[in-house]
């Protein structure tokens, strides 16, 4: 799983600082913060809601740029958003006017990732089948439940052959289950395509159960607070939750983020802001 | 109006019902008429309205038969029907890029919407006299008036469409690698259809209720007109012909619009379906 050390990381993250212009001044959302992924390794950031995480996410999606400091991709700074970086939003964000099979073609059908229409085709099966969704091909989402609607976005990023991935709490809105068995599937997904992966969560159980490495970030603005390696080797399955490594390791994340949610829960009160995500 | 009065409560499902279940369904679309006739039998039989000034239904009927076959009414109609097409493809036409326009730019509606709002409530029969002097007294002055009142129903209807389409799928199709140009041809055009075809609805239903003022203007034929001839020689049975005429076919119009915007958005979720 780990690559070696000698391997260029993918994303860098180099002293970034991002703030806010809101009615009340400028809002710092991100300070001083540095780290990078490796190669297919698979970063699951974790913080309290409202800290900061997603603002680094967009960064790298090419979204939001910096204030301060250097995110780089492959060694160059970060550009507007590409279809090298597949984004996984928790809102899924479907297009509801397209079919199953027409929302996975999507992407294939623009100018940038343009395919021959038999190989089209093939890739959308191909994801139809990975996903679980061949019998709802020509459904429209307004019909499908929310775990679906997940895997088909899933699929549908997955078409372009992204060599990242960004999800946003992208299992969020699910209910337990739903949400349990969505970790299992992108876990079989990255074992049949790996990609680098940068997940935001503050679920801490999904952190550890999915990452290879978890950052914890402090309360607004987000500082690096820890960074944790996981050591379970790749493909993992349920009956690691009851390991005894797995609940230590819960316990010590979990202590972390506490302190964090508590700090932001402090703050909040002395200065209601907008959340800015 | 006719989408606040026709809100029928059922879907799509049509196919699915059995036949008990569709004769109850047309009686419940044709109860509120009858009810509607027999208040208004009730009201012309009763004596409480002088008979002279309240014609039965089924002289209305009589009356309505007779200017069909000589001929008159189905050239009112037409004269009427086209009128308010053409001030709804044109209004509609201008309605849908400008709305787009003012639901896109967030700044330029704050500035710009004032200026709709006024001229939306002035009322198109003020304006006629302007229209006269700069347009005249032949067929674009009436379409004019048409075209005014649609145009503003529908930029709205449009505007406030478009300025609720979610962000969230613009940035998705970033991420898959769209340009602007295919974002707007594969992910605007598509979300803002059901949006036009709404406007549409509102600009037909605006266009309908504003035909009597529009035929103010030194109309020789249409359903307005007739209705104004017919005031003129206190024919009331004929002005209830036109009324009605126009009721029904602003209905008709509106159920075809429905239908066909239920098949091109079939994607969409309804409350209600």
């Amino acid at each position: 799983m780990n690559p070696p050390a000698a391997a260029a990381p993918r994303i860098v993250f180099d002293q970034v600082s991002v703030s806010f212009d809101t009615t009340s001044g400028p809002l710092k959302v991100v300070e001083d913060v540095s780290f990078s992924i490796a190669d297919r390794e698979f970063v699951s950031i974790i913080g309290p809601s409202g800290c900061g995480k997603t603002t680094m996410m967009n960064i790298v999606a090419g979204f939001v740029a910096p204030s301060g400091g250097n995110v780089l991709l492959d060694g160059k700074p970060v550009g507007g958003p590409g279809p090298e970086r597949g984004v996984i939003f928790q809102e899924y964000g479907v297009f509801p006017w397209l079919t199953v099979a027409q929302n996975i073609g999507f992407g294939l059908g623009l100018n940038a990732n343009r395919l021959p229409a038999g190989e089209k085709a093939a890739i959308v099966q191909r994801y139809m089948g990975l996903m679980g969704l061949v019998d709802f091909a020509d459904a429209y989402p307004k019909t499908l439940s929310g775990g679906m609607r997940q895997r088909l976005a899933l699929a549908r990023a997955y078409a372009v052959k992204p060599q990242f991935l960004l999800m946003d709490e992208p299992f969020g809105a699910l209910d337990a289950q739903t949400r349990s068995n969505m970790q299992d599937l992108l876990l079989d997904v990255l074992a049949a395509e790996r990609k680098t992966v940068m997940l935001i969560t503050h679920s801490v159980e999904e952190a550890i159960y999915l990452a290879s490495k978890i950052i914890v970030v402090t309360a607004r603005p987000s500082r690096i607070r820890a960074v944790i390696d996981i050591p379970f080797p790749y493909p993992r399955d349920e009956s690691l939750h009851e390991r005894p490594e797995f609940g230590a390791l819960r316990s010590q994340i979990r202590e972390l983020v506490m302190q964090e949610y508590a700090a932001q829960q402090r703050q909040s009160i002395k200065h209601p802001v907008s959340n800015p995500g | 109006m006719l989408n606040i009065l026709f809100i029928v409560p059922f879907g799509n499902r049509i196919n699915t019902i059995s036949e008990t279940a569709r004769v109850r369904r047309i009686g419940l679309i044709l109860t509120p008429w009858l009810l509607l006739l027999a208040v208004w039998y009730a009201v012309a039989l009763s004596g409480l309205v002088n008979p002279s000034l309240m014609p039965t239904p089924h002289q209305v009927a009589a009356r309505f038969w007779e200017l069909l076959k000589g001929g008159r009414l189905p050239l009112d109609i037409w004269m009427s029907t086209q009128r308010v097409f053409l001030g709804v493809a044109l209004g509609t036409l201008l309605a849908v890029p400008v709305g787009f326009l003012l639901g896109w730019y967030r700044e330029l509606r704050s500035f710009v919407d004032p200026l709709i709002n006024f001229f939306r409530a002035l009322p198109p029969i003020a304006l006629i006299p302007l229209v006269v002097v700069y347009f005249g007294i032949g067929e674009p002055a009436k379409v004019v008036i048409l075209f005014y009142a649609s145009f503003f129903a529908g930029v709205i209807v449009m505007y406030e469409g478009i300025a609720q389409i979610s962000p969230i799928y613009v940035r998705v199709a970033r991420t898959l690698g769209a340009t602007d140009l295919e974002i707007f041809g594969k992910v605007i055009v598509p979300l803002a259809v059901p949006h036009i075809l709404t406007a549409l609805r509102v600009s037909l239903g605006v266009a309908w209720a504003t035909l009597v003022a529009s035929e103010l203007v030194a109309a020789q034929q249409g359903l307005g007109a007739l209705i104004q001839n017919a005031g003129s020689f206190f024919q009331l049975d004929i002005i209830y012909v036109g009324i009605i005429c126009i009721g029904f076919i602003a209905l008709g119009m509106d159920l075809a619009l429905r239908a066909a915007s239920r098949r091109m958005v079939a994607w969409q979720d309804r409350i209600g379906t």
